[in-house]
């Protein structure tokens, strides 16, 4: 009984002996705002872009290659004899704020784009379930070489497109990503058969299947294409489709992809899509890139 | 009966008011980590560390968000966090043990060694890690740096990048208490 007593009368100084100093860290650690971070691993999903921007004074090195179409055969190597390519930059001025030039060989295209992360998906203090990232481009198309090899009243600045996208993602988990993109394509001058308006809604995804390894998906589907049936083989339009995986080692991020898109462009991809992917219209395709720290974060 | 009951009691309020405590808590805590790669070094930084000291009896604590190290290369630390330490199922790293060694009354600079929990990427592991503790005026600066092997908390660096990546790291810790 006596034993029990002393127990009982020394057992504050018993708990007290056992300090839980980290438990009073936890519990006094303030709530932060957690962004959510790499709901991508790149700036591209596919052909398109993802909601991830460059960090600030981080430059991006891209090199988009398309080759042509696996069903060309053996004479075309399956597709390999082909190259579409485009060579882009992309550097962050702020953590949330890109730009991004290119050039791609379809169409000879020059293109520039404006990329900005208006919300973030965060958790914590303040909770928000979405990244949502605007972006503005130009593209402008070098060929053909003589404004008279089109028209008459043929001019230059029927040769710019405009394309405006909002990219709205959500990380569901760290390894299922999901990203909305509706999009409209201005193009200054355009078939008769075509809109100057085309506007479109994207749908892309993720599915990390190791950590460096991910497998991706992205489709576009374009509410103002035209009537394939009124039109002759080589005007068809076709919405664009791309499986792909992501490898990724360090600074390289390695995209593979099949997709039925050559452009790199919004204008190419989304209105000018030749090909039909599950017609078998196939192209093998990668994009690369090298990302190199420019400005020293302190 | 009734006296040795009260003289229990009374033992027993000595053993507590004698436990007393002389609490410090960190002011400008930094840890640093190092690792000498063959392509490039990493480095990173975090300055939002929370700890407490407990000079009498010397237990000590810290504890800090994965995710607040700072890299100067960005997307290094999104790899850091999103591949190695995997922060969003890992978020916390920290430390629970006692130092030994330590006689805050004697003052001035004194070796001595830290024996506890270290948590990383989910595992905890017991260590023994050295260090310094100088006491100036009311303040306490505690220096340690030790070797982390990655391998011991389930870090698993990727072959391809492996010739980028140390097998082990080293953690500095620099700490300045200030009485609570």
């Amino acid at each position: 009984m006596k034993k029990i007593l002393l127990l009982f009368l020394l057992s504050p100084c018993v708990v007290m002996a056992q300090n839980d100093l980290l438990g009073e860290l936890e519990k006094s650690s303030e709530k932060e705002t957690e962004y959510t971070f790499a709901t991508f691993k790149g700036t591209r999903l596919g052909n398109g872009h993802t909601v991830e921007t460059k960090n600030a004074g981080s430059l991006e090195f891209i090199f988009g290659h398309r080759f042509g179409a696996i069903n060309g055969g053996v004479y075309e190597m399956f597709g390999l004899d082909q190259a579409y390519v485009r060579l882009g930059l992309d550097y962050g001025i702020t953590d949330r704020l890109s730009v991004s030039i290119g050039r791609n060989s379809t169409d000879k295209t020059m293109d520039g784009y404006l990329k900005y992360k208006l919300l973030r998906q965060q958790s914590g203090v303040k909770n928000f379930p979405l990244t949502v990232t605007a972006l503005g481009g130009l593209a402008y198309k070098l060929s053909p070489k003589n404004n008279s090899d089109v028209s008459a009243d043929f001019e230059n600045i029927d040769r710019l497109s405009y394309t405006g996208q909002l990219l709205i993602a959500r990380k569901f988990t760290p390894n299922f990503s999901l990203q909305l993109m509706p999009t409209i394509v201005h193009k200054n001058i355009v078939e008769s058969y075509e809109e100057n308006n085309q506007v479109a809604l994207g749908l892309g995804g993720r599915i990390k299947v190791t950590r460096s390894l991910a497998l991706t998906s992205e489709y576009y589907f374009n509410f103002n294409a035209p009537d394939n049936d009124l039109l002759l083989e080589d005007q068809r339009q076709y919405d664009s489709f791309t499986l792909g995986i992501d490898i990724e080692t360090g600074g390289h991020v390695f995209q593979l992809l099949l997709t039925n898109a050559i452009g790199l462009t919004e204008r190419a991809f989304i209105t000018e899509t030749r090909d039909d992917f599950f017609g078998g219209d196939i192209h093998l395709g990668f994009n690369v890139t090298r990302t190199f720290q420019l400005k020293k974060n302190k | 009966m009734k006296l040795k009951t009260f003289i229990l009691i009374f033992a027993a309020g000595i053993v507590c008011t004698g436990h007393a405590q002389q609490r410090f808590f960190a002011e400008k805590p930094v840890i640093t980590f190092f690792s000498d790669g063959v392509v490039e070094d990493i480095s990173a930084r975090n300055e939002k560390v929370t700890s407490i000291f407990d000079a009498i009896n010397g237990e000590i604590a810290y504890l800090m968000s994965v995710k607040d190290f700072q890299f100067s290369n960005k997307l290094m630390q999104v790899h850091f966090n999103e591949k190695y330490m995997e922060s969003e199922k890992f978020p916390k790293a920290s430390f629970q043990g006692k130092i030994s060694g330590f006689n805050y009354t004697a003052g001035g600079k004194q070796q001595v060694k830290a024996t506890g929990k270290l948590t990383i990427h989910g595992v905890t592991k017991t260590v023994e890690i050295p260090g310094t503790i100088e006491v100036t005026g009311s303040t306490l600066s505690m220096q340690s740096k030790f070797v982390i092997r990655l391998e011991d908390y389930n870090i698993k660096v990727p072959q391809i990048v492996w010739q980028n990546i140390a097998q082990q790291v080293e953690v500095s810790l620099n700490f300045l208490y200030r009485p609570l």
